[in-house]
């Protein structure tokens, strides 16, 4: 009797799994994390701190109380906790942060099927079922732990460029995350150095992100917008490279991340600059994850040789 | 010429044997060579149990047109014909000869009278080589072109585009003139007015001797392609060589081309001037548990087990053994499995590479559609082939999926791929017989 494993082929293989893959998004996380804390304290650490734990712990829960295989190895929860946690402001009550990483944990993601099943991003539908929810508190203006005793501002960045009432920062200060705002989203320098590893480590490919922020740019200047800032502000530069690029409710195809970030990019200025809301990327990114399904269809990659039927 | 290159994936190329040449292993105690190593109908045993036979002897006629002849590999006694279990999970008729230790060539090897086309075609049917590369497709019937005037090009594959394996190198390196004789053949029969030899550029010395032949004789041209994995594939070669698509359903010549190995040119350029017919092979033995990797020239059917014990056993238990590279290589069940016609390799895997790999839920990377070299949509087809929907499995084209196995490869979910897509086909053919019953 023969102890050799018969298998199909391959025998070989990538060794890349969901596990290092999440790992490499929570690396990638950790410049705009630590500006965070710089810039608005412990608080935000806090915040992320919490939305962190509590996602691992809805996920944990879920799985014990449904009997399912568990997932939380995976790191996509920590993914989802630290993602929200980047997108509220520093002030927000840790309660409603938790409740926030509940949400997209459990009701966006788990009941959909869990890790793969979901078809908007948990973090992106908890953000704005936060800002839906508490109004008040998730777009409380917190400035930088520098600035707190000067009132320097009532206003985030984006909604003087919105129209309220303030002074917009220099573009170096709106650069560095030197003004207020959600506590991930402000320092774009940090946020792009996160971008480009994950674009290195071939993580994400740079049609999603390039074709988002471009089509920002374009449209901004088109409508006669200070286009240079409208890149700089909100939560543009997070949503690009973080949440547009996220895989299981994003298109797979080349064409279609460019058609992803094509839509995203419009939808996004049309509310900056008509809509109620100064902030559109969450409201362009779930639009978007919806219409997944469709653009995969109409970018399906046409077989090599292949004669159509 | 191609203006953009198929995708693929870069795996290790672990090539440790291919400055090895090789060593010829003594004559095993037995072979036991089965009838079916060629694509087509099986061949029909022609020796009785307990008859004598020399090296060369014809032991299994072939069955039809798509077949090949089978010959003794050693000299010695037919001991038994019988039935053995294949790694393709059938059972196959094989014939065991015991050695005599001998090695007696028999007095039917003479060279083949050839001067002309018909002739050479007849010489290379009888010569029992089939796609050595491992399709193990009979050569005599790709070569049986209606219209010589179709042939735009021969393309002689020499990608080994395989991790470990490096027999074809050692060809190229070391059977360099009766690929040269080879080369003259084509041109001289079948009129061929272009032959590209696709190397992939891990193999510079094999590039620079093809490249000494293609400075003397203005037909055959090199083409160094990248070392990216599956630059063999027969649709892949073609398109970055001579730049031409194989279309659904048609054959390479309907593209203009014929694709051979190089391996199995240079045997049928020995084949035409010794008149010894396929009765051995050049494999390399690699792999984390061999002890002293090697290429070998071995008599076919020559056990497993027994190449292995040449190659100093075993350095640590074998877990995994494989005919062939391990991208597309077959599992075999245990080290009693013979040496094929088209075994280029034999590879034994040690406890942590043929650890199985768990396999996780789909997190939709994309990967398996960004890698595939024909630009298939794994992803989608294993969606379909959840819903047993085949109009979409025919849309989505799986009966194109070559199993290179890129999209299993890359997949950081370990999710069964390649094995979806053989499934998928299969459900579409059961599916059309089904139809054409109604």
């Amino acid at each position: 009797m023969s102890n050799l494993i018969v298998s199909a082929s391959p025998h070989v293989s990538t060794n890349r799994t969901t596990r290092n893959i999440m790992l490499d998004v929570i690396i990638a996380l950790l410049p705009a994390t630590i500006a965070a804390g710089i810039i608005f304290g412990w608080r935000a650490l806090a915040v992320v701190g919490i939305t962190t734990v509590a996602a691992v712990i809805s996920e944990y829960l879920f799985n014990l109380i449904c009997k399912k295989e568990q997932t939380i190895g995976d790191l996509s929860a920590v993914v989802t906790g630290l993602l929200l946690g980047l997108n509220v402001p520093a002030s927000l009550p840790l309660w409603q942060a938790a409740l926030g990483s509940v949400m997209a944990v459990v009701v966006v993601k788990c009941l959909f099927g869990g890790i793969g099943q979901n078809f908007a991003n948990p973090a992106i539908a908890a953000r704005i079922f936060l800002l839906i929810s508490f109004g008040d508190t998730m777009t409380a203006v917190v400035n930088p732990i520098w600035q707190e005793d000067m009132a320097v501002s009532s206003a985030t960045p984006l909604g003087i460029l919105s129209g309220q009432a303030g002074e917009l920062p220099s573009y170096l200060d709106l650069f560095l995350g030197n003004h207020g705002g959600a506590l991930g989203e402000t320092c774009v320098l940090a946020l792009l150095i996160g971008g480009i590893y994950l674009i290195c480590r071939k993580v994400i490919t740079w049609h999603t992100p390039v074709v988002f922020i471009g089509t920002v740019f374009v449209f901004s200047l088109l409508l006669g917008q200070d286009a240079i800032a409208q890149l700089l502000t909100g939560g543009l530069m997070i949503g690009a490279f973080f949440m547009a690029t996220d895989y299981v409710t994003t298109p797979t195809t080349k064409w279609g991340k460019v058609i992803f970030g094509l839509g995203c990019g419009l939808i996004t200025v049309v509310i900056r600059v008509y809509g109620g809301y100064p902030e559109g990327v969450s409201f362009s990114i779930l639009l978007m994850n919806i219409l997944t399904p469709y653009i995969e269809k109409w970018t399906r990659t046409k077989p090599f040789g292949g004669v159509k039927a | 010429m191609s203006l953009w290159k198929l995708k693929g994936v870069s795996v290790e190329h672990r090539k440790n044997t291919a400055k090895m040449a090789p060593v010829s292993m003594p004559t095993p105690n037995s072979v036991t060579i089965p009838v079916n190593m060629h694509i087509g109908a099986p061949a029909v045993p022609t020796v009785k149990v307990n008859q004598e036979v020399s090296v060369g002897d014809l032991i299994a006629a072939p069955n039809g047109f798509v077949s090949a002849p089978i010959y003794a590999s050693i000299s010695g006694i037919v001991k038994k014909i019988d039935t053995i279990p294949t790694s393709m999970g059938g059972t196959t008729t094989a014939i065991t000869i015991e050695s005599d230790g001998e090695m007696r060539v028999s007095d039917t090897v003479k060279p083949p009278v050839v001067t002309n086309l018909a002739e050479f075609i007849e010489a290379v049917k009888q010569s029992g080589i089939v796609g050595l590369g491992g399709a193990g497709f009979p050569t005599a019937v790709k070569l049986s072109v209606k219209d010589l005037s179709q042939i735009k090009a021969v393309v002689i594959n020499g990608a080994e585009c395989e991790p470990y394996i490096t027999s074809d190198t050692r060809t190229m390196l070391d059977d360099a003139q009766w690929m040269e004789k080879g080369f003259k053949l084509l041109e001289k029969f079948l009129q061929v007015k272009q032959i590209v030899v696709g190397i992939e550029k891990n193999k510079p010395e094999c590039i620079a001797k093809m490249n000494e032949i293609a400075t003397k004789d203005p037909v055959v041209s090199v083409k160094a392609l990248p070392s990216l994995y599956p630059q063999g594939g027969e649709k892949v070669l073609i398109y970055h060589t001579i730049g031409a698509v194989v279309e659904e359903g048609k054959l390479p010549i309907d593209a203009g081309a014929i694709v051979l190995n190089c391996t199995t040119l240079a045997y049928i350029a020995k084949y035409i001037e010794t008149g010894m017919p396929l009765v051995s092979k050049c494999v390399t033995v690699d792999g984390s548990a061999v002890a002293e990797p090697k290429n070998v020239i071995v008599p076919i059917g020559t056990r497993l087990g027994d190449v292995f014990d040449f190659c100093g056993g075993f350095k640590e238990e074998p877990k995994k053994v494989l005919y062939g590279g391990p991208m597309m290589g077959i599992a075999v069940q245990d080290l009693d499995a013979p040496i094929l016609k088209n075994t280029n390799a034999i590879i034994a895997m040690n406890e942590k590479d043929a650890a199985p790999r768990k396999t996780t839920p789909c997190i939709r990377c994309g990967n398996c559609v960004d890698h595939c070299p024909l630009h298939l949509n794994p992803v989608s087809i294993a969606k379909a082939l959840h819903d047993k929907d085949c109009d979409e499995l025919k849309k989505l084209k799986v009966n194109l999926c070559m199993e290179c196995g890129c999209c299993s490869f890359i997949c950081p979910t370990a999710q069964p791929l390649v094995q979806n897509h053989k499934l998928a086909k299969g459900l579409l053919r059961a599916n059309q017989a089904k139809e054409a019953k109604k």
